[in-house]
């Protein structure tokens, strides 16, 4: 999965002030991301994963620049995307897209499905010339799998499935080559995820895009993902690839996390290494000091509380990925 | 503890006393049947479920939405929203008692001493204007007839048991003052008040991060075995069902079409639709290659097939499937299955009939697909379709 890197973040940071008061003074602020840095290459899927409120819907909106960044650079082929402006940014727009997580909202109940999927090529008319725009709709419905006849229906007219697939065609429909997929299967059935997972793979093969795939699920993640960032109160606490995070985990947090994943299998009750985490995610708007985890962290001690551990190259046992602790050491959870 | 009773209450705790589970069999709910009748047509949300629950044991009812498993819920707590929600048929015994028959004012005193429920959405479920103490004391005050500062001192030792950090400092304060996973601990402290023998846990982590869905597990299964209540757990995780239920009620379209334990269900599944479940979802500790999907949607409930429910999504539907509805019947020791093929899926034996389903999206004949009444579209298979990547410029 080496090869040329599409997308590539550094020092990314998005505060939120937090106003107060007759005059709106702010009083403080949000750190919903707080310096995060990544690199996506072409083709391949990311995994984002972390439990709510440690920033990765944040993350990725400042990716798609749906917010503007407090700080810190994106370069999408190597064209620095928060320098762009009006038509250039336009331009830009078309290789990045998102599908968003519930399929209920983020679809204009008033539009046909045509309406909705077409909306695209009315912002970029240069894209599908205006006669073939009917037809190139229909192609992207029996491409996500529905029937390209139902093309004048509404979204109350489909389930939830079949609608998080209508997203997915609006997403695709200007061919980007990066998809932000900010928990795209969480609001579905069992039954339905694993088609509508099956849909995002056929796709990345077939028109060769990139995911960003944000998920609180870690068994989805594991499934689709060729690397993995996990994060903690606004950063990226470690990443890696798929093996090396499931397999060969080093930071604690991603340990107690994957040891809180429940497994299908009856046969391996109480047999499997528990961490439990005591207490809540603190604040993002008052992180605490040193290493943000060091409030939960079963291997806390003196030094975390006041140096902030970078996020480094550090040994897993087999090879070496990044991690942000102080005492990294792997350690296997997943059974 | 010493409860002061008001007068008009001692009639109330003598009844309350009168429960006795008959050999360990707290609750018997059978062949309940029960129907949404709404202006577009009447939706058969559960048609004949029948189960049993014992002291000390777990019974996960599994199943995906619409499929009924909150509407038995509702329908054994009594807390149906009627109308639109009619119970239509059977029975729902608690301690040999049918809850159906009763009069609203012996039903009162089961729910909540005797059968409680925790809910999935504690934020909604709580009472947004007054503190979570008086929420909880509410039960104390209405059912054992304590007066405010005793409730409140109750409320505040059920806080401390469901591990609410500082229980007595924030026995006043709101909802909105806690986090997610301390709601749902102040759920759970209130469905645990009056010491019920069943508990009724509906989705109960679905809303959580999986470091605290670990945490209010943990503190069910260990309030469950100090008690020895009867748990029912509802749920469409899988994962969460392996971890803790001793039997498993696998619901589909208003019917249970496997009962089985835990082990049993997960080691060799007797019915199609739990297999197909079983190798749909991606595990953790596995990288799998393609995720074998079950084709197609769930049911319309006004509309469900005729036949097995099951049968446009299922791999080995035959002819039979599609005109006979397959009876709940024993396969084997403790478990039941709603197959005619039964016996072949659990020796794996079964003959598959359509290879398009297991692949990825069958679009479903009008049956499942709640558009499809102005055109039904078929049954296109993935392979018939040859999709184009399109030339946008």
């Amino acid at each position: 999965m080496s090869g040329d890197v599409i997308l590539e973040a550094e020092g990314l940071v998005k505060h939120y002030p937090i106003r107060a008061g007759v005059l709106r003074h702010t009083v403080g602020h949000v750190k919903a991301v707080d310096g995060v840095s990544f690199q996506l290459f072409r083709g391949e899927t990311l995994g984002i994963v972390g439990e709510s409120g440690c920033g990765k819907s944040t993350l990725g909106r400042l990716l798609m620049r749906l917010e503007e960044p407090t700080a810190g650079t994106l370069h999408f082929n190597g064209v620095d995307m928060y320098a762009q402006q009006g038509a250039a940014m336009r331009r830009l727009r078309r290789d990045i897209q998102i599908v968003f997580q519930d399929p209920y909202t983020s679809l204009n109940p008033r539009k046909t499905v045509g309406d909705i999927i077409g909306e695209p090529f009315e912002i970029h008319p240069d894209a599908v010339p205006k006669g073939g725009r009917r037809r190139r709709v229909q192609e992207l419905l029996d491409l996500v799998g529905l029937n390209p006849e139902h093309i004048n229906r509404y979204p109350h007219q489909f389930s939830g499935g079949q609608r998080q697939r209508i997203g997915i065609a609006r997403g695709v429909a200007l061919n980007p080559k990066v998809l932000i997929c900010d928990e795209p299967v969480s609001a579905l059935d069992v039954s339905v995820q694993a088609q509508v997972v099956n849909l995002l793979e056929k796709l990345q093969d077939e028109l060769g895009l990139a995911y960003v795939f944000i998920a609180h699920d870690l068994s989805v993640v594991r499934h689709i993902s060729d690397r993995v960032g996990v994060m903690y109160l606004g950063s990226m606490v470690e990443i890696g690839d798929e093996e090396q995070i499931y397999s060969r985990p080093t930071h604690p947090y991603t340990q107690a996390l994957l040891s809180a994943v429940p497994v299908p299998d009856p046969t391996l009750r109480g047999t499997r290494k528990q961490i439990k985490l005591t207490g809540d995610v603190p604040s993002p708007a008052n992180p605490p000091s040193g290493c943000r985890f060091h409030t939960r962290c079963f291997k806390a001690q003196e030094k975390c509380t006041t140096d902030i551990p970078l996020l480094l190259d550090r040994p897993d046992g087999v090879t070496a990925h990044d991690s942000a602790c102080h005492f990294a050491e792997p350690l296997s959870v997943v059974a | 503890m010493s409860t002061p009773l008001r007068t008009d209450r001692l009639e109330t705790a003598a009844a309350a006393t009168r429960w006795q589970a008959q050999d360990g069999l707290l609750l018997a709910v059978e062949d309940l049947q029960v129907e949404f009748r709404t202006r577009e047509g009447v939706a058969k949300a559960i048609n004949g479920v029948s189960f049993d629950l014992h002291e000390g044991e777990t019974l996960a009812i599994l199943g995906e939405s619409g499929s009924g498993k909150s509407v038995t819920a509702q329908a054994v707590m009594g807390i149906l929203d009627s109308p639109p929600g009619f119970i239509t048929g059977g029975e729902v015994r608690y301690c040999g008692e049918n809850l159906l028959t009763m009069k609203d004012e012996q039903r009162r005193l089961v729910r909540g001493p005797e059968i409680s429920m925790v809910f999935q959405d504690a934020l909604s479920s709580l009472n947004p204007v007054f503190p979570v103490g008086w929420q909880i004391g509410e039960m104390f005050r209405k059912h054992r007839g304590m007066n405010r500062s005793d409730a409140q001192e109750q409320a505040i030792r059920l806080m401390e048991r469901v591990q609410i950090p500082g229980a007595r400092q924030r026995v006043k304060a709101y909802p909105h003052q806690f986090s997610g996973g301390m709601r749902q601990r102040i759920m759970i402290a209130m469905a645990i008040a009056l010491d019920p023998a069943v508990l009724i846990a509906d989705e109960p982590t679905t809303a959580l991060d999986v470091t605290v869905q670990a945490q209010i597990m943990d503190l069910l299964k260990e309030l469950q075995e100090e008690r020895r209540m009867g748990l029912i757990l509802i749920t469409h995780d899988l994962g969460v069902v392996a971890d803790v239920a001793d039997k498993i009620a696998v619901m589909y379209a208003g019917r249970i079409v496997e009962h089985a334990d835990v082990y049993d269900l997960y080691g060799r599944p007797a019915h199609p639709y739990s297999k197909g479940l079983l190798e749909s979802i991606p595990r953790l500790d596995q990288k799998g290659s393609q995720l074998a999907a079950i084709g197609g949607l769930p049911p319309n409930l006004m509309r469900i097939p005729a036949g097995c429910s099951f049968n446009p999504r299922c791999r080995y539907a035959q002819d039979v499937c599609r005109v006979d509805p397959p009876a709940l019947r024993e396969v084997g020791h403790h478990r039941r299955s709603a197959c005619h093929f039964a016996e072949d899926v659990l020796a794996g034996t079964a003959r598959t009939t359509r290879t398009a389903v297991d692949g990825e999206l069958v679009v479903d004949p009008a049956a499942s697909d709640p558009a499809a009444t102005t055109a039904p579209d078929g049954s296109r298979t993935p392979d018939a379709r040859t999709p184009e990547q399109g030339g946008a410029a």
